[in-house]
């Protein structure tokens, strides 16, 4: 297999691209050799940008019969020592998450990118973070979970598939990057760093390539028939999991030193929760944000250190409230913790979230609309 | 080894006057197979392992198993294997093969796993004419989970979910996926055996050889569909399961070639 397709630069690279143009080339400079996929809205970019610009620099690029399929020949190709990706957006996701079960447990090394759209069903093309349980809580079936990414920008979009690949092949455990349509469909400038896929692409001595007289034969499977087996492997996997949370957490903390305060919220909604924050920071209220970068592991580590200052915390979605109950796990029932988030497809304002930041800071009155109120209300009498 | 009931089997040396004439190639491993008595898969394990051998292709040869009673193959196949998720045998090898465009691929499945739950990657692998080589072991019936329908059972076969016999107002029919296959321009070789006899294991050994030839040549997709019995599944000792193989599944499943050289033909049978 050629890792040809590096293209190493020597000034700085700058262009301007959407979020899935961005997320495709990095994926060639981060010496991905194979892409399998099947059209879907909001991401059909990466298919569509692979299967020119890729192919033309020496990688495979398949479009397939279906997400199922898709995610089995990552299976496959990854597990002939090939680094190897696909992405979707949530309806091809769900279909791939069979496949994402099968990979963790024979710790293939892969990654996987989710273009989230606005659900459940076929719900609407619209950015949303939806799939957030399904991403970070295992997705399929059994005990595992998948490292993931959150970018919130055109140019993380890029610098996370070197991050996923990486992290993949250090586990031998599937990444996946959580997006949203908005990131995938907007245009940034993007830099692109760097990067010689040789010098992070570890040896593969597990790899299916043909077994060779002089070793055992290398076999990939999820199979372990007997319990005691089993138990064993799911150990092993649960032992990885605690190293990569010990190793692997990152996150973006912003105003965190006198706050009272603070916002926590990942992807595009972090991204507008930090103009509200900068907002209510010129009107005086000591507010922080908090973007976990990986949702997985989750950074519950900086909520606990927070907790004792705060007098509560916002948490910012586009979706009914899923991040929500990772940040109560970390403030330990210390502080109230509430939700504002729009779902559908609806991305929030800066200005909405502003509102909810000075309502909590018992400044503001509450002038925005009914059923959002309505709904963190209820969301705070579940916790009283 | 997962399954408890494998053990390594013993070597032994070749009594003084006696001559050697058939020895285990060391593409199998040695470890006794979890196979019923009289069940078909054994043997098509030792053919497709002897070609590896007969090829020297050992080491450049990936298999990809399947969910059926051949989960296990890789116990048993001193080769680097991969264990698909039940139906996506031909994605995985699909995988494989695109990813080490050098390498011989081959999948090992069941009628279940193939043309049931698989369906659609069984045949847009065909449709692709990707270059591997698809084993197709028919015994029109689950196996592994205890005897149910299997898209190859026979009109009025009984299984335990049809326990009054394949009715086609129900069921459908009998799903001859290797005749679908065969009309597909992606499909270059195409045939259907038996290993129920000396001669018919013969055969079945050739076009095995024949299929990796293909594969080694580029020419792309083969299948080789083997009419297999399942004496436990059937509920009947392995001989009068041959025996109703031969008056009841050949019929339906005429043995032969369905396309070879990318040429279908002339249909036999139904």
């Amino acid at each position: 297999m050629n890792r040809k397709n590096a293209t190493p630069t020597e000034k700085p690279d700058i262009r301007l691209m959407k979020g899935n143009e961005a997320l495709a080339e990095a994926a060639i400079r981060a010496g991905c050799q194979g892409y399998f996929g099947y059209p879907i809205t909001p991401q059909s970019e990466v298919l569509e940008y692979l299967t020119e610009e890729g192919r033309k620099r020496g990688m495979v690029v398949m479009q397939v019969e279906s997400e199922l399929a898709a995610i089995n020949m990552v299976y496959g190709g990854a597990g002939a020592g090939a680094r190897v990706m696909t992405s979707s957006s949530s309806p091809g996701i769900s279909l791939m998450q069979e496949g994402i079960s099968y990979i963790a447990c024979a710790e293939i090394p892969c990654l996987v990118v989710n273009v989230n759209r606005g659900g459940p069903g076929l719900g609407t093309i619209q950015p949303a973070q939806g799939d957030y349980f399904q991403a970070t809580k295992g997705g399929g079936h059994g005990d595992y979970h998948p490292i993931v990414l959150a970018p919130a920008s055109v140019q993380e979009m890029a610098d996370m598939v070197y991050l996923g690949f990486d992290l993949a092949d250090k586990y031998r455990n599937p990444t996946l990057i959580l997006a949203d349509g908005a990131l995938g469909q907007m245009m940034e400038k993007v830099e692109f760093p760097e990067y010689n896929p040789a010098d992070h692409i570890p040896e593969k001595p597990w790899a299916t390539t043909g077994k060779p007289k002089d070793r055992e034969r290398n076999i990939l499977t999820s199979l372990h028939i007997q319990p005691e087996k089993m138990e064993e492997v799911n150990r092993r996997l649960q032992k990885k999991y605690e190293t990569i949370c010990a190793n692997e957490v990152r996150y973006q903390l912003v105003h965190a030193d006198d706050a009272e305060i603070l916002v926590v919220a990942f992807g595009l909604a972090a991204r507008i929760s930090h103009k509200a924050v900068e907002m209510a920071r010129a009107q005086g209220i000591r507010v922080a944000l908090m973007r976990p970068i990986t949702l997985y592991p989750y950074p519950y580590d900086v909520l606990r250190r927070m907790k004792s200052t705060l007098k509560g915390a916002l948490v910012v979605e586009m979706n009914a409230g899923q991040m929500i109950e990772d940040v109560r796990l970390g403030v330990e029932g210390a502080v109230p913790v509430k939700y504002f988030g729009r779902m559908g497809g609806i991305i929030p304002t800066p200005e909405e979230v502003l509102e909810e930041i000075r309502r909590m800071s018992g400044d503001g009155h509450g002038a925005g609309d009914g059923h959002h109120h309505a709904m963190h209300d209820q969301i705070l009498e579940e916790r009283n | 080894m997962d399954n408890p009931r494998e053990v390594e089997m013993e070597t032994v040396s070749c009594p003084e006057g006696l001559e050697v004439v058939w020895e285990k190639p060391e593409t199998l491993t040695g470890n006794r197979m979890h196979y019923c008595p009289g069940c078909g898969h054994g043997v098509v394990h030792k053919l497709l392992m002897e070609v590896l051998k007969e090829m020297d292709i050992q080491d450049k040869t990936i298999g990809v198993a399947p969910v059926g009673c051949s989960v296990f193959a890789y116990n048993y196949m001193n080769i680097d294997m991969q264990e698909a998720a039940h139906g996506r045998a031909a994605a995985v090898a699909t995988g494989v093969r695109r990813m080490l465009p050098d390498k011989f691929v081959f999948s090992y499945q069941g009628d279940g796993d193939l043309a049931a739950i698989g369906t659609a990657e069984t045949i847009h692998a065909a449709n692709r004419g990707e270059n591997f080589l698809v084993v197709f072991i028919n015994n029109g019936i689950y196996g592994m989970t205890g005897g149910q329908m299997a898209p190859t059972t026979l009109v009025g076969m009984k299984t335990s979910t049809t326990p009054g016999g394949r009715d086609v107002e129900t069921s459908g029919f009998p799903f001859n996926i290797s005749r679908l296959i065969a009309m597909l321009p992606g499909a270059y070789y195409v045939t259907r055996q038996s290993v129920h006899t000396p001669g018919a294991v013969r055969k079945t050994k050739k076009a095995i050889r024949k299929a990796f030839e293909h594969q080694r040549d580029r020419k792309g997709y083969c299948l080789i569909e083997v009419v297999s019995n399942c004496p436990s599944g059937w509920k009947m000792t392995p001989v009068v399961s041959n025996q109703w193989m031969e008056e009841n599944m050949f019929p339906s499943y005429p043995l032969g070639d369905l396309k070879t050289d990318g040429v279908l033909q002339p249909l036999k049978g139904n």
